[in-house]
């Protein structure tokens, strides 16, 4: 019977109700389209890093920190040979790390050198662009970042200069074969790629090489005293960047909550105030005053259905086409030390659609509720004459 | 007895002292009574109304409503009686402003649980009852003064009260449609053999009672019975 009472109210009071349901809507679509994005973003890097960086794991010469260049020169050795079996079979691929500096344009820039296998497959780098070089220079690959930032273009040449096993610095001429376009700054930025083989001289570490990464389809167990990292501990760091950025998300997702519930809040205590003589005839009709707390509750949580229903057919639409065909982000975040996508794909999971319609209906619930409790302390006499106090 | 009241007193608490709207009233009201408390403005007639409908306690005395000691009913007991066997029309009608005329009529019996089948035969019997059936659905802005005061009796006798009560329900009223519904009222009373007790200072409503309590400053002066 209240339902009935409810939705007439709702429904009589026209534009009103409508523009309260609809801005409630914009904020349950905002917030689940920000988490979508969020969890599509995350989604998105890791599958990056794991295209372009990870694939199945990789063995780690025992010395090597990636976040410590310093440890760059300790952290190389021959490949341990069940690992050059792997490689041979086209499983696994040498990485050999250095630091080095180069001289475009007369500038220094301190770059970290790695030589990779050239025929991998393994990998979503364009290493067997390499392959197709044929001159004397040490062909070299870089990211479109790295590019802009040295403005070294294909065909360019700069000298670079290392320091070899024994501690003596070298130089040679580097020439720029291919520029890739990488959604991975890790693999760009600071990075300059060359063969393995070719490093290998370089430096004077025949056979040598600082990680091995395999394909995913393998499980090597054990590489003599290199130690194995799993995809789960390379995702780790990854993981945690995202993680730091999640206090942002849930902070959005509060302050989009709030615009909602301050909405029907807002709109509870007016109608509550306006409808002050209703609420007293009510009374006087003989309606208990805990059923006429009732009845304007429900007219608030109404609203939220609605709103959740108006979500549904307006927005639905709308976050389907996004996760289908993504959202173009119009900003380059690269710059800031972020994977993201340049066409960005929101991933919405369910737990997150029902936990976002359960949380917003609750607290909708509760702010309908709250300033409906203000009817049962208000004397009918006073109600009905429409008096406010 | 549809009203009993015994040694009555109400007082308001304002600004730091009390103030005796009513002062030990003693009164006897019988079933299918047509009276009117009368008084002028300030006296008590609202007061009085308000604690017989149990929307409202008296401060002292006692006071049974429809066999029920209303002094000691809780307030859903009150809600109850009301609901069941109280109709209450007002001098600003208090229609629910989104609902049309039936369902501002029907309203009574939904609270009262009356399945939907009756309730349409109700409906349609009180709002022929004032003539208006021809507004079934409009909504209150859509009528006049009067008409909305003809919905506002159709709710208030919809349920088959034993009792109505009324406050200056012709207070915003022209003298026809002031007429036209005491007419009703009158039939009503007649037909159902209902109880109504106004509040008026309105010389029109006077003329139609049968029986007159005088009020001034919260106390019973004149009982006056008209011999019809
Ligand atoms: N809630 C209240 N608080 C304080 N005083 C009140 C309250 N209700 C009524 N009074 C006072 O009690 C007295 C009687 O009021 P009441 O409304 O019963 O008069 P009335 O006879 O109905 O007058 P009217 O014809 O103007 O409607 C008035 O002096 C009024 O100021
Ligand atoms: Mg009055």
């Amino acid at each position: 019977m209240l339902f009935n009472i409810a939705i007439k109210n709702l429904v009589g009071a026209g534009i009103r109700t409508w523009l309260n349901v609809f801005v409630t809507s914009v904020s349950i679509f905002m917030i689940i389209f920000s988490s979508g994005m969020y969890t599509g973003m995350k989604q998105h890097a890791m599958n990056v890093s794991i295209d372009t960086e990870i694939a199945g794991g990789a063995f780690w010469h025992p010395n090597y920190d990636p976040y410590d260049p310093i440890t760059f020169e300790d952290s190389h050795s021959i490949t341990p040979s069940i690992l050059t079996e792997l490689v041979e079979s086209n499983k696994a691929l040498e990485v050999l790390v250095s630091q080095a500096s180069i001289y475009p344009d007369g500038r220094v820039v301190p770059v970290i050198m790695k030589g990779i296998t050239l025929e991998q497959e393994i990998l979503n780098i364009p290493t067997k662009e390499i392959l197709k070089y044929e001159g004397d220079n040490i062909p070299i690959l870089i990211g479109r970042g790295m590019s802009k930032y040295t403005k070294l273009n294909i065909g360019d040449t700069f000298i670079i200069r290392w320091m070899d096993d024994n501690r003596t610095y070298d130089a040679g001429l580097g020439e720029i074969v291919f520029i890739m376009d990488s959604d991975n700054f890790k693999i760009d930025f600071g990075h300059i790629w060359l063969p393995i083989e070719k490093m290998q001289k370089m430096l004077s570490m025949e056979n040598e090489s600082t990680y091995v990464v395999f394909d995913d389809n393998i499980n090597p167990h054990s590489a003599g005293d290199w130690i194995k990292r799993d995809v789960k501990y390379l995702i780790r760091d990854m993981e945690t960047i995202i993680e730091q950025d999640r206090p942002n998300a849930i902070m959005i997702y509060i302050i989009l909550l709030s615009l909602a519930a301050m909405g029907i809040f807002n709109a509870q205590t007016l109608s509550i105030f306006r409808r002050k003589k209703e609420i007293g005839t009510l009374m006087a009709l003989g309606m208990h005053k805990r059923k006429v707390v009732l009845l304007f509750t429900i007219e608030g949580a109404m609203n939220a259905i609605f709103a959740i229903i108006l979500t549904v057919l307006l927005f639905g639409p709308l976050l389907y086409y996004f996760s289908i065909y993504g959202v173009p982000l119009p900003i380059d975040y690269s710059d800031m030390g972020l994977i993201i996508a340049k066409r960005l794909i929101p991933i919405y999971s369910m737990p997150l659609l029902v936990a976002t319609a359960l949380i917003v209906f609750l607290i909708l619930l509760l702010v309908s509720y709250l300033p409906s409790r203000k009817i049962s302390k208000m004397h009918p006499v006073d109600a009905i004459r429409g008096k406010t106090t | 007895m549809i009203v009993k009241i015994k040694n009555l007193t109400k007082k308001f608490y304002i600004g730091g002292s009390f103030f005796t709207a009513l002062d030990n009233i003693s009164l006897e009201i019988k079933n299918g009574e047509f009276l009117g408390l009368v008084g002028a403005s300030g006296s008590g007639k609202t007061t009085l109304l308000n604690i017989i409908g149990g929307l409202d306690s008296p401060t002292s005395g006692e006071i049974s409503v429809l066999n029920q000691f209303m002094n000691t009913t809780s307030h859903t007991e009150r809600a109850l009686i009301r609901r069941k066997n109280m109709g209450f029309i007002f001098q600003s009608y208090n229609l629910l402003p989104v609902y049309s005329v039936y369902e501002n009529v029907e309203l009574p019996l939904i609270l009262n649980n009356i399945d939907k089948k009756s309730r349409r035969q109700k409906v349609l019997e009180a709002i022929d009852a004032v003539g208006l059936s021809d507004k079934i659905n409009s909504r209150p802005n859509q009528l006049s003064g009067g008409q909305c005061q003809r919905t506002a009796i159709a709710r208030a006798i919809v349920h088959k009260p034993a009792l109505v009560l009324a406050d200056e329900p012709t207070a915003n009223l022209d003298s026809e449609n002031s007429h036209l519904i005491m007419e009703i009222m009158k039939k009503l009373n007649t037909n159902y053999n209902t109880s109504f007790i106004f509040a008026t200072h309105d010389e029109k409503i006077m003329g139609y009672l049968k029986r007159m309590i005088h009020i001034e400053d919260g106390k019973i002066f004149k009982d006056e019975k008209i011999k019809l």
